[in-house]
């Protein structure tokens, strides 16, 4: 049972279930999945379905926090992405054209991989601040977007790039089958080769897994790469569903909802060790916590408050001062079993 | 890290007798990515100077800056604070935005500016408070602690109204109506509550116990505890003062705009960040000049006006800010390099 409790991801579970349990008791149709044409339709699957594009930014995240990283331009690398895509398909003759898409979709993810590069370059070759670093690019990269696009929000008609983020595959959404695939991969990667051990080895100490022969500059260069092209993948996904590029507001605070999922799911921002299930839970339990204020007649644009609570919570929750009181407390519980003479003894030590 | 300070006098015998420059180089190393900022600002006012044909270098345009970012300058004195101790307040623009909001709804609910600016003040520092506590008592790091501080202060400003709110009470819009000239010179109330600010935070900095402890958490915290110094106190009035700055921002951003807007000030705290850096201040905390975070503010307000003359898109701006931000941090970057290297 200790062992259950004292999982890393237990929390997290706990705080999904409760969220999904109180919003199945406030409105049972929450819950409900109807089949229809094959599709599957509800409420649980528009939150995976809405929660693709955050799932593949945390998922970078994930493995650029591990790193000791921050990278805040993926909400830029989004608009970014999805301007290059959609001023592709808008500027040739066929927009509906299969291969066009494709190509757009292509480039839009290299000049994604350059922009996650780029801060890789700042970071482990310059030397700067991962926060610095990245903030050159949230600057700059939504100025970037807006001059690609010419300072318009581009619209498409173009039924191919539409799927992306509104079709089906084997009854699922695509767009978190998009995510689901992230998260494989991912996982594989990380937790099926060394590299995920040598990330955390970066991640806890750089200097010390550089003299121990890790190549910690190609990791963590290799980290905002990935980080880049997730948030590629995302602005794609976001420009599918508006079926527009629109360069101010694709992917706004998606990089701080990004941490604070990587946060709930347990990774510190310390480096070092992190958890793919946690970030993965960690994004669900935002987007469920979205869909439940916005049940609750909140505006969305209030919601960023009962955000800002969950997350002066959850580090409260999880800062040592914190542990430290609920263990002493625990101690003193325990304590009080045999004899409650034992107390004073303990409060005088 | 406060290596230019420490390792100045014995610069050795060997290197033989240094030169004036040498020596004014190593003694005032720290200074270094100011002055820097200000030959930026020159610069730029000699390169608007050639590109708009002898229109840009008059009165008006110099006190535009201040007529016109005198909220990012308080924003940014507030920023300072709490960078030099080697944290980051994510909150402010978000703050700004929410004690504009509230104290625009207490003035349309018939209450006296007496009542409605304090309010705005208290507003901004309670959630610096809360920041503050976060990072001290929780060991949260300032970012997200400060993170949880934005989404307050954002969602709060949509609570208090989900519209923008009109301000019609003439104390506050005589803040910004009033054009007080001097010559050609012109300045308004804001401007002035601007300039003072920034002189008090000069005044704390530099001349009072406060200012020297903020400067040895930023230099080493560790070392300020082994002092005797009160780092918890220090660190949490940091935050206090940055979340009160930017309640007064708020109030000269409302007079600014005859109205509090609950989108005000989105990506305000990256401008106010972006103009710490580039007025010279270390991110690692310790080193840096509230003046020159004032540098910083008419660096970016000089950009950003350049650009209106120029009729360029603002895409510009956001590229232009970014580049800079890019160059002063290497600029920094090197020098700390240098500084740990010759130690």
């Amino acid at each position: 049972m200790t062992a259950v409790y004292k999982h890393r991801l237990f929390w997290p579970i706990v705080s999904l279930i409760t969220l999904i349990a109180i919003n199945a008791i406030a409105r049972p149709q929450f819950i409900k999945i109807t089949m229809r044409d094959g599709e599957l339709y509800g409420p649980l699957i528009s939150i995976l379905r809405e929660s693709a594009p955050l799932m593949l930014v945390a998922l970078g995240m994930t493995i650029v926090i591990a790193t000791r990283g921050i990278d805040l331009s993926v909400g830029a690398t989004m608009a970014v992405s999805g301007a290059v895509a959609l001023t592709i398909i808008d500027g040739s003759g066929d927009p509906g054209n299969l291969g066009t898409v494709l190509t757009a979709c292509v480039v839009a993810l290299l000049v994604s991989l350059v922009l996650g590069a780029w801060n890789g370059f700042l970071v482990s070759v310059v030397g700067i601040q991962p926060i610095i670093a990245t903030l050159v690019l949230m600057l700059a990269g939504r100025g970037v977007a807006l001059l690609i696009t010419g300072g318009f929000i581009t619209t498409v008609n173009s039924e191919p790039f539409a799927f992306i983020a509104s079709g089906y595959l084997v009854a699922l959404p695509f767009a978190f089958l998009i995510g689901v695939v992230a998260i494989v991969v991912m996982s594989l990667v990380e937790r099926r080769t060394a590299l995920g051990v040598l990330t955390e080895a970066v991640g806890i100490n750089p200097e010390a897994s550089r003299l121990a022969g890790v190549r910690s500059r190609s990791i963590i260069w290799g980290a905002y790469m990935v980080s880049g092209v997730l948030a590629g993948v995302a602005g794609l996904i976001y420009a599918s569903n508006i079926r527009a590029a629109d360069a101010n507001a694709a992917g706004v605070f998606i990089e701080l909802y990004a941490i604070l999922a990587v946060v709930l799911g347990g990774t510190s921002l310390n480096g070092g060790k992190f958890s793919i299930a946690g970030t993965v839970v960690g994004v669900l339990i935002i987007q469920t916590l979205e869909s439940s204020i916005l049940f609750l007649g909140v505006s969305s644009a209030q919601s960023p408050v009962f955000f800002g609570f969950v997350v002066a919570l959850v580090v409260v929750v999880q800062s040592p001062r914190m542990r430290e009181g609920l263990a002493a407390l625990s101690g003193r519980m325990r304590s009080r079993g045999p004899g409650a003479r034992n107390d004073d003894k303990v409060e005088v030590a | 890290m406060a290596a230019m300070t420490t390792a100045r006098p014995k610069s050795g015998p060997s290197e033989g007798r240094p030169s004036v420059v040498q020596t004014f180089l190593s003694r005032h190393g720290g200074m270094m990515p100011t002055f820097a900022a200000v030959a930026i600002l020159i610069l730029l006012f000699i390169g608007g100077e050639i590109f708009l044909r002898g229109d840009f270098i008059k009165p008006l345009t110099i006190s535009n800056l201040l007529i016109n970012y005198a909220y990012l300058l308080v924003l940014a004195v507030g920023m300072t604070f709490v960078i030099l101790t080697g944290g980051i307040d994510l909150s402010v623009g978000s703050v700004m935005a929410f004690t504009g909001m509230l104290g625009a709804k207490l003035l349309a609910d018939g209450l006296p500016v007496g009542i409605a600016v304090p309010a705005m003040l208290l507003g901004g520092a309670a959630i610096g408070l809360f920041i503050g506590i976060l990072v001290q008592y929780f060991g949260v790091q300032p970012f997200i602690a400060s993170l949880a501080g934005l989404f307050l202060g954002r969602g709060l400003a949509f609570i208090v109204s989900l519209n923008s709110i009109k301000v019609e009470d003439p104390a506050v819009l005589w803040l910004q109506s009033t054009r007080i000239k001097v010559g050609d010179w012109v300045i308004t109330p804001t401007g002035i509550i601007a300039l003072i600010t920034v002189a008090i935070a000069a005044f704390v900095l530099h001349l009072t116990r406060f200012g020297r402890t903020i400067y040895a958490i930023g230099g080493s915290e560790q070392s300020a505890r082994l002092m005797g110094l009160k780092v918890g106190r220090t660190k949490i009035a940091a935050y206090v003062i940055s979340g009160t700055c930017a309640g007064l921002a708020g109030l000269l951003l409302t007079a600014y705009s005859n109205a509090g807007y609950p989108r005000n000030g989105i990506g305000t705290e990256l401008d106010a960040i972006a103009a710490v850096v580039i007025g010279g201040t270390l991110l690692t905390g310790g080193r840096g000049y509230v003046l020159g975070s004032m540098i910083g503010v008419f660096v970016y307000g000089t950009i950003k006006t350049i650009i209106n003359f120029m009729g360029a898109e603002q895409a510009w701006m956001q590229i232009i800010v970014g580049s800079l931000l890019l160059l002063f941090i290497v600029v920094q970057r090197a020098i700390v390099a240098r500084a740990e290297g010759r130690r």
